[in-house]
């Protein structure tokens, strides 16, 4: 048996005192679909700040492909396979869709490269594809900034695609999308995972059930439950961190 | 970018044939006072392009190009002064008598060398602009801080400058308009129409140049540091080595523009590293267009000749022009005056005062599905 893609082990993450991550293990295996869900301040976005390298975890380590990414810088992390889709869209808006898409499928990425050689057919190729994938060939010399807030999640969903890397880390990509929308992104992170391994935070609960895989309830820092959606759905103690407060709250 | 694409190039090309016909005409049209004028002015368009690649496109302002600019006007002026100095008792630089000075400063020594000076020009800048830059992105100080750091770096070179009379003649600054070269007078007017024409090669191969860098990924990698640097860290790439390369060049860049402007000018002083004349070469870009390159150079040849026409007409009164354009730039032209341009900003102006009529359609109608405009 391989060993776990990604193992978070006992992380624990403390702002100037005040614990945003406490004692969190994960285990993510290759081709695994995964969603985390909890309400606001559980610490969902610290949590990939922790994988991705932006912030340092005060206790624990993180495991990829067997080695710590601990101490690791951001590019180095990203170069390694994992590619990381921010909670509202970030994509280079005053360049077009397919500057935005050459930027990410790039290889190797040194200046150097950037400036001497032009972009392989290979590339190119996958930059049509790409675009394909998420709709936006028609856009491709648009500026991305003149994108509706849906294309622009996918055109960021596609440069993640783009890095080719082993791990998506994908956080909140239906915030602010249609209903029809949505459903296309939940087949699309569906269609992904099993070639690359997919990790998605989201609220949106329709959404959730809808991509149909292992949920982990995060709460104060820390996982509560971990199962399917109609398993996580039934369980008295989420409902009360949760689901039944949420509800409360939206009626 | 397509929609534009063929009206940008138009104008491009207008204001290149401008420009080219400008250079040629300019030493036969001009008495030579004028013309030295000139080939200063297009010399600082070089340093101008060098703002342009880093705050234009990448986002950072520096407020201490004036280093760099100073370090190339000395390594020229270095030279020069020892390519004269024979007749001179020692055979070392006349100044040195004053200060009791005897013996030549180590490290004037290679620049008795011409092949050394003209490699330093461009070479000693960049290498000083690329430390300074890597201990300053590494730390990843930027913004406003990144514009402070700059200026304060400023100051501490114009102090130790003002303040080395044993080693390059402090306050007083270099000389070079009575310097020897090629057997002739530096500041004689054959000469001078010489510095002219290289000033003006120059300009155009360093706008060949910046333009190859921002022509293709290595530029777009740089509009993403300016608009969302983390996100580059997250692709996979490292801002820390594009922001110090590119700092870098445009040190290279003030370098070659400030030993053109030092030969031109005379001398060359720590008064290239005043703090107000490192502030200009941010209005000269600003003013011209940001992030357009043509822009930087038309900002500083134009704003310049200004001056020097302003300031012989109406003395004290340039600084109160200077200052009301750059409001007016940030105010009303953001993108500077080639920007507006390019943005279709003359033809705003004419519906405004009511000479064009506005179109009937929506411009949406008027372009087909692939997003090109019909003809």
């Amino acid at each position: 048996m391989n060993s776990p893609l990604l193992e978070l082990k006992q992380i624990s993450v403390s702002f100037e005192g005040f614990l945003a991550l406490r004692d969190l293990n994960l285990i993510l295996n290759q081709g695994d679909l995964r969603a985390v869900i909890g309400p606001n301040g559980a610490g969902k976005t610290t949590f990939l700040d922790v994988i991705t390298g932006k912030v340092a975890p005060s206790k624990g380590d993180v495991m990829f492909k067997g080695k710590s990414l601990i101490g690791q810088t951001e590019f180095r992390i990203a170069r390694k396979g994992i590619g990381r889709k921010f909670q509202s869209p970030r994509i280079f808006e005053n360049l077009s869709v397919q500057e935005n898409l050459a930027l990410s499928v790039s290889r190797p990425k040194t200046p150097f490269s950037l400036l001497i050689n032009s972009l392989k057919v290979k590339h190119l190729d996958q930059i049509q594809h790409l675009m394909s994938i998420v709709n936006l060939q028609s856009k491709a010399n648009i500026r991305a900034g003149a994108l509706s807030h849906g294309q622009k999640q996918w055109l960021e969903i596609a440069m993640l695609v783009g890095q080719d890397p082993d791990l998506l880390l994908v956080d909140e990509p239906v915030a602010g999308l249609t209903d029809e929308e949505t459903d296309l992104t939940a087949d699309l992170l569906k269609s992904l995972a099993g070639d690359h391994t997919v990790l998605v935070i989201d609220h949106d609960m329709e959404f959730i059930r809808r991509l149909d895989c292992p949920v982990s309830v995060l709460h104060q820092g820390h996982v509560l439950k971990e199962g399917s959606m109609s398993e996580i759905q039934k369980d008295p103690l989420v409902i009360e961190v949760y689901l039944g407060k949420s509800e409360e709250e939206e009626e | 970018m397509s929609i534009f694409s063929t009206k940008k190039s138009w104008i491009n090309l207008t204001i290149w044939v401008l420009i080219i016909a400008l250079i040629i005409a300019a030493p036969s049209v001009l008495p030579v006072f004028r013309l030295n004028l000139l080939g200063r002015y297009l010399s600082l368009a070089i340093v101008a392009l060098g703002v342009d690649l880093i705050w234009g496109f990448t986002g950072m302002l520096s407020l201490g190009q004036g280093i760099f600019f100073a370090i190339g006007g000395y390594c020229a002026a270095m030279f020069l002064q020892l390519n004269s100095a024979g007749e001179f008792p020692n055979a070392i630089p006349e100044f040195f008598g004053l200060y009791g000075v005897e013996k030549l400063p180590f490290f004037w020594e290679p620049f008795k060398s011409s092949i050394f000076t003209l490699i330093s020009i461009w070479l000693l800048p960049a290498i000083i602009a690329g430390l300074l830059g890597y201990l300053v992105f590494r730390n990843r100080i930027k913004g406003v801080y990144f514009s402070i750091l700059t200026q304060a770096a400023l100051l501490v070179f114009f102090n130790f400058f003002n303040g080395q009379q044993k080693l390059i003649n402090g306050t007083n600054g270099l000389k070079t308009d009575v310097t020897q070269l090629f057997g002739q007078m530096v500041g004689s007017e054959i000469m001078q129409r010489w510095f002219f024409w290289i000033s003006a090669i120059l300009v155009i191969l360093a706008w060949f140049f910046a333009r190859w860098i921002v022509r293709d990924r290595f530029g777009n990698i740089l509009i993403g540091i300016r608009d969302d640097e983390a996100r580059v860290r997250f692709t996979g790439y490292n801002p820390v080595i594009f922001k110090t390369i590119i700092f870098s060049i445009a040190g290279g860049l003030a370098g070659v523009s400030g030993a053109l402007y030092t030969v031109q000018s005379g001398i060359v002083s720590p008064q290239f590293m005043t703090v107000p004349f490192s502030i200009e070469m941010v209005i000269w870009v600003a003013v011209g267009g940001r992030g357009t390159l043509l822009g930087a150079i038309l900002g500083a040849v134009l704003i310049n000749y200004a001056k020097s026409l302003v300031s012989e007409a109406l003395p004290a009164s340039w600084m109160f022009i200077q200052g009301g354009l750059f409001i007016l730039v940030v105010t009303a032209l953001p993108e500077g005056v080639l920007g507006w341009i390019r943005k279709g900003g003359p033809k705003k102006l004419l519906f405004l005062i009511g000479i064009n009529k506005k179109l009937e359609t929506y411009p949406s109608l008027e372009v087909n599905e692939q997003g090109e405009v019909k003809s």
